[in-house]
């Protein structure tokens, strides 16, 4: 791992620490923005999307596509990189959305009242027929989205602060203000209303249908930014693999550890996961012979499964009320 | 109770394994069909008889004995779980250690089949049980993630354990079917060598095959009892509605902790004898799309039933060998020069020419394993939108269509 490279590489003692802490955090922002995806369309629908993963990277494909192959709309206007790759994202987050409401219309709407069960296995049967498309127009080789941040650092006292992580947990940021304030609006509170008795919503006059596509769409738009950074930096390769895909079902443990119906149950899940993944990969590395090589990747879901047996609904989720 | 097949007098009756004369007929019908069908004595199926298809044969059996565990666990007591295919490689790797041969880099013990095999469904249970406790905590959808954190803790470990598991893209072998009373050197009887039996040639498979109905038989028989004892309906009860049967006096987690037993068993079970029938597998081989490929099997058969899971472990093995034989096919066509070649060369990409399906990896077009994948995903949403209970659903409302004709209306 780079990543763990460049920490081991910058120094001993706290700059280490801070360096890790740092980089952790850096990864659990892009957790969390995964998280906040999940979380997004399980309050609105009661759904566990086991898509989410393969429309971040749909929408990564799309932006390198649209930034990197076809050059749109950056062959038509001059300006500097930054400003026709933002463009480019434009245009991603629009066609992922499409890609979102569209999985929504044809297969998600049709269920509604439907076992839960069910649904969320229609999207585990959508997870694996977007990744072998992707996959496919991935073929053997990566795509690179085309980061304008480059390789840049910003280094304060030894502690290396990469452009791109800063971007990336600027965005993330963003995204939870206003996934935050989107729960306060009119549309929120009718998607809360939703999640709490479908019914009782309709009955209040609140369009269940509309309210789903609204979360699909939102979430692809949340998903397709998680998948953009995902593709640049974790690796440090700046490509988009068939593995982004996976990548994003390590936010899984984050969204359960924190529980499934709760923003900020993602958002400390996500930094939670990501800080021990870092961690482990950067001070358990000397033990990698009888850990094997890797082991940082199944961090999270032993995290997940020690936070289950304290706590089975995750850190800030409801206790699910049973009636017989 | 001639012509009144619905018609039962005795609770015993109406509880029997195969209460009507046509299943009866049927089960016989379909396990003589089974023997007969790799040596291609089957009318209209008798492509079955190729050398191509006997592993495929085979695979369906080995599959079908898996997807019955999962049938339990998620049919019968109603737990999704996505971590079939790590109890699948446990069992299998206990197997190969039990039953493999040792070499300087590789564990095995070179016991005899009637130790490795029963071994392998013994130690994946076992596993199964360490992690109820936190299998049985959590209901519904966390279920499933926790489920999916098993597969890649065990791809890590399957992976890394290369002493047991072999390197990763390389596996090991797998001990052969033969049966032994202990390590003597020529096996009582060989399932892995071609011979005689009767007068007739047999391929090493065709005898793989033969010795693979009676163990599907088996754990069919196993499992449609299973629902019909007291911890069978104690398990129904749970899926059906988990409080209810809790307050009626079931207990919960002892109930889902015998049912992961049970179904870990299985999937033990069919991860050795997987590994035997194939040969040499992968520590990659044990990953979540195996896991999915289960799901597919339940949800396309019908889950929660005997016979709907084995209609789905035929459709779901078969239907991936069926692709890449319809697709050379169709390849050939597309070169010929027969009036189809035009439609033909539409689906199939040559070369660098656009198409659907590629038999080669690279290049446009998806290739086989994915076009698989992409039909695996389409079938599970159309089945569960437009008919849940799957193949056997649509053969429920076959039989009744014909079962009222001329008067079904």
């Amino acid at each position: 791992m780079t990543l763990a490279a460049q920490v081991v590489a910058g120094g001993g003692g706290l700059v280490k620490l801070l360096n890790t802490l740092w980089d952790g955090a850096a990864l659990g922002a892009l957790y969390a923005l995964l998280a906040l995806g999940f979380v997004l369309i399980f309050k609105a629908t009661q759904v566990i999307n086991f898509a989410h993963g393969a429309i971040a990277s749909v929408g990564a494909f799309f932006l390198a596509t649209f930034a990197v192959d076809k050059r749109i709309p950056g062959q038509w206007i001059g300006g500097p990189d930054w400003l026709a790759w933002s463009l480019s994202v434009v245009l991603a987050l629009l066609a992922a959305v499409a890609v979102g409401l569209l999985i929504e219309r044809l297969a998600i709407r049709p269920m509604i009242g439907q076992p839960l069960f069910a649904v969320a296995i229609i999207t585990l049967g959508i997870d694996i027929m977007l990744r072998s498309v992707i996959n496919d127009f991935l073929g053997t080789s990566n795509k690179s989205v085309g980061s304008p941040f480059g390789l840049d650092v910003f280094d304060i006292g030894g502690v290396r602060i990469p452009h791109t992580q800063v971007a990336s947990t600027a965005l993330a940021v963003i995204c939870f203000v206003a996934v935050g304030r989107f729960f306060k609006t009119r549309t929120g509170i009718a998607m809360r209303a939703t999640a709490f008795d479908q019914e009782a919503a309709m009955l209040q006059g609140v369009k269940v249908g509309r309210v789903f596509a609204t979360a699909w769409g939102i979430a692809a738009a949340l998903a397709t930014l998680a998948g953009i950074f995902a593709a640049i930096f974790p690796r440090g390769s700046g490509n988009l693999e068939p593995g982004t895909a996976f990548f994003a079902l390590r936010a899984f443990p984050a969204v359960i550890l924190g529980g499934l119906d709760s923003t900020k149950g993602a958002i400390v899940g996500g930094f939670i996961i990501g800080i021990a993944e870092i961690v482990a990969a950067v001070y358990l590395q000397p033990f990698s012979d009888t850990l094997g090589n890797g082991f940082q990747t199944v961090v999270p879901y032993l995290v997940m499964l020690i936070g289950l047996l304290v706590r089975p609904y995750g850190l800030y989720g409801t206790p699910e009320v049973r009636r017989v | 109770m001639r012509g009144r097949p619905l018609l039962f007098t005795s609770y015993a009756s109406d509880a029997g394994l195969l209460p009507t004369t046509t299943k009866r007929v049927a089960v016989v019908v379909l396990v003589v069909a089974a023997v007969l069908a790799p040596f291609g004595k089957l009318p209209l199926l008798g492509f079955l008889g190729g050398a191509g298809w006997h592993l495929v044969l085979a695979q369906v059996l080995v599959f079908a004995i898996g997807a019955l565990g999962l049938n339990i666990l998620t049919g019968l007591a109603g737990q999704v779980s996505l971590g079939h295919a790590f109890f699948m490689g446990v069992g299998a790797y206990a197997g190969v250690v039990l039953g493999g041969t040792s070499t300087a880099t590789l564990w095995g013990l070179g016991l005899p089949i009637w130790i490795w095999i029963p071994g392998a469904g013994l130690v994946a249970a076992l596993i199964g049980v360490l992690v109820s406790p936190v299998a049985v905590r959590v209901r519904g959808l966390y279920l499933g993630i926790v489920t999916l954190g098993l597969v890649f803790l065990g791809d890590h470990l399957f992976r890394n354990l290369d002493f047991i598991c072999g390197a990763p893209g390389i596996g090991r072998e797998w001990p052969k079917l033969q049966l032994k009373l202990w390590k003597e050197g020529t096996p009582l009887f060989d399932l892995a060598h071609d011979g005689r039996w009767f007068g007739v040639d047999v391929s090493g498979t065709q005898k793989q095959i033969i010795f693979l109905i009676p163990l599907v038989v088996l754990a069919a028989l196993a499992t449609k009892n299973l629902t019909r004892t007291r911890v069978g309906r104690a398990l129904q009860a749970i899926r059906d509605r988990d409080i209810a049967a809790e307050i009626m006096g079931v207990a919960e987690f002892r109930h889902k902790t015998i049912a992961f037993a049970i179904s870990s068993f299985f999937a033990g079970v069919a991860g050795a004898l997987l590994g035997s029938i194939i040969g040499t597998l992968n520590p990659e081989y044990w990953s979540l799309a195996l896991s999915v490929e289960f799901i597919a099997i339940l949800l396309i058969g019908g889950a929660g039933t005997v016979s709907g899971t084995l209609m789905g472990s035929t459709f779901v093995v078969a239907s991936a060998h069926l692709v890449e034989d319809f697709t050379r096919l169709l390849a050939r066509t597309a070169a010929g020069h027969s009036p189809l070649h035009y439609v033909a060369d539409l689906i199939v990409a040559r070369g660098n020419h656009f198409g659907l399906i590629s038999l080669e990896p690279t290049g446009p077009g998806l290739s086989v394993y994915q076009f698989n994948q992409l039909l695996y995903g389409l079938l599970i949403v159309l089945f569960l939108l437009f008919e849940p209970l799957g193949l056997y659903g649509i053969w429920g409302r076959v039989r009744n269509f014909w079962r009222s004709w001329p008067f079904t209306y």
